[in-house]
């Protein structure tokens, strides 16, 4: 047996595992309402045939995407400016501390006050989520620059901005891709919570539809692995950014 | 060498150096105490004192890192401008970037003036230290010798007046520190430069240097200076170098057996 299979073979074996009670269990219990794993696959295609399924997934990663975007746009600058200005730091990092551990649910009430029930508000809660992951990495990854790497740059009598571009961005960067993946993940937990509160789309929007509509627990538990794939592959895609050259440094020795 | 430098401005003049650090309590430490020496364009100085003894902050105040409590560091009769390209330091634990590629590390203390093809002669510069062919890796695909050379051709490629070398090849291998003291001196007969080391390592010392300070412990000061008037390459076993050896580990606390 070669090496990859033997990597493949066990995660695969427990989830054949859990298929397998699942199923078991839903048969011998003979239940009314709970699906086998083939009726879900059976309601999944159904939705894929009608194309609700790619409309709910193309709403649920454009809120995503622009929620997240905007985070990345406001954290990673205000993270390096509260890494090097240590004023920014001592001014800013008590309320930021004071908001990171509200859950991004507990905004869901101010978000539909401020935004209604549309996409802001979803885009809203995602940014509330991800932001903070992204500005605490950031300033983190400013602090623990090594400094020989800044004494280095000054002895090398580099302007500030080679100094930012050549140095700061690239010692931090690893940082960064951390803050990403942190920020990715909350991001895509909050979008199916918030879609399940307040929207007319979206996967969140589809478990509760479902459920409400007739109680197709086969398109709820089709919803919630579909849910479960996507921010695989969402962690994945952040995954590859730890394979660009410029950072492997961080990820050897 | 010693007779036309002492009618010249020295290219390093220390005065009277003093500096402490904080210590618990509101206490001061002092660490450097009335330091004073002088190091002439062109000479190999070095500085060898007992771990401990204040080597490091004395590095940094040299280079500009650090300011001293009192005293003054002046490089030709000016004073200390602040770190810069002026002078190079290669201290043990390496500054190498480790994201950017060799040809970029040497790259990046090039500026305009010194011409549009900044990556033909850090190509130059990366063959003189021996590592032609490794210019686009990155310093994690390199060994801590060739990390070393890296570190060379960068402090000589922006062509420094004055080099500070903060016990520079002690990170590595016995076999690759000799071989790097071997290095350094054939690129020095080739870029004339005011070096400054600092070492524990007397051997060093006595291999390269033209003057060599002792520091005493904390609060250093100088405790003794040795001239060194032979040729390179020199031979570290000889009943000269045997005699001065032997008087500097003295200096430093170490009596040899009669």
């Amino acid at each position: 047996m070669n090496s990859r299979l033997a990597k493949i073979l066990p995660p695969l074996a427990v989830i054949a595992l859990v298929i397998g009670v699942w199923w078991w269990v839903v048969v011998r219990s003979e239940s009314p309402i709970f699906p086998t794993p083939w009726q879900v696959v059976t309601g999944t295609l159904e939705l894929a045939e009608d194309g609700t399924l790619w409309e709910h997934i193309t709403a649920s990663l454009m809120r995503v995407g622009i929620g997240f975007g905007l985070a990345m746009g406001v954290g990673i600058p205000l993270g390096l400016w509260m890494g090097w200005v240590t004023g920014a730091y001592r001014t800013f990092n008590p309320i930021f501390q004071m908001l990171r551990p509200i859950s991004p649910i507990a905004w869901i009430p101010l978000a539909i006050l401020w935004f209604g029930v549309g996409d802001v508000a979803p885009i809203f809660l995602i940014f509330m989520a991800s932001v903070f992951p992204l500005i605490v990495q950031t300033t983190s990854g400013v602090h623990t620059i090594d400094r020989r790497y800044l004494r280095a740059a000054a002895n090398f009598g580099v302007s500030r901005g080679v100094l930012f571009r050549r140095v700061v961005i690239p010692a931090v960067l690893p940082e960064i891709i951390v803050g990403m993946r942190v920020g990715v993940g909350v991001a895509w937990l909050v979008v199916v919570a918030a879609e399940m509160i307040a929207l007319r789309s979206g996967l969140g929007y589809l478990i509760m539809d479902s459920r409400n509509a007739g109680n197709r627990y086969d398109l709820v538990i089709a919803a919630m692995i579909i849910i479960g794939v996507i921010g695989l592959m969402l962690d994945g895609i952040t995954r590859l950014l730890e394979k660009l050259k410029t950072v492997r440094w961080r990820y050897v020795r | 060498m010693y007779a036309d430098s002492s009618d010249k401005q020295p290219k390093i003049a220390v005065k009277d150096l003093n500096k402490a650090f904080k210590a618990a309590k509101g206490q001061r430490l002092p660490v450097i105490d009335g330091l004073d020496f002088e190091v002439g364009e062109g000479q190999f100085v070095a500085i060898v004192g007992p771990s401990g003894c204040g080597k490091s902050t004395l590095m940094n105040i040299l280079a500009g890192f650090e300011k001293p409590d009192s005293g003054a560091v002046l490089i030709d009769g000016q004073p200390h401008p602040g770190p810069s390209p002026q002078g190079i330091v290669i201290s043990q634990y390496g500054s190498v970037f480790p994201w950017l590629t060799v040809q970029q590390n040497l790259m990046f203390g090039l500026s305009e003036k010194h011409g549009s093809d900044k990556a033909a002669l850090a190509d130059h510069y990366a063959a003189m230290v021996g590592l032609k062919g490794f210019e686009n890796a990155y310093p994690h695909e390199l060994s801590g010798g060739m990390l070393k050379r890296v570190e060379l051709a960068r402090a000589f490629i922006v062509k420094p007046e004055i080099l500070y070398l903060d016990e520079p090849f002690s990170a590595l291998d016995a076999l690759m520190n000799l071989r790097m003291r071997n290095e350094l001196l054939r690129i020095l007969t080739e870029e004339k430069h005011t070096v400054l080391l600092i070492t524990h390592d007397v051997d060093e010392a006595l291999y390269m240097a033209d003057h060599i300070l002792v520091l005493s412990p904390r609060p250093t000061r100088i405790q003794a200076r040795f001239e060194l008037n032979m040729p390179h390459p020199r031979r570290l076993i000889s009943p000269e170098m045997d005699q001065l050896r032997e008087a500097i580990l003295k200096e430093l606390g170490l009596e040899m057996p009669a």
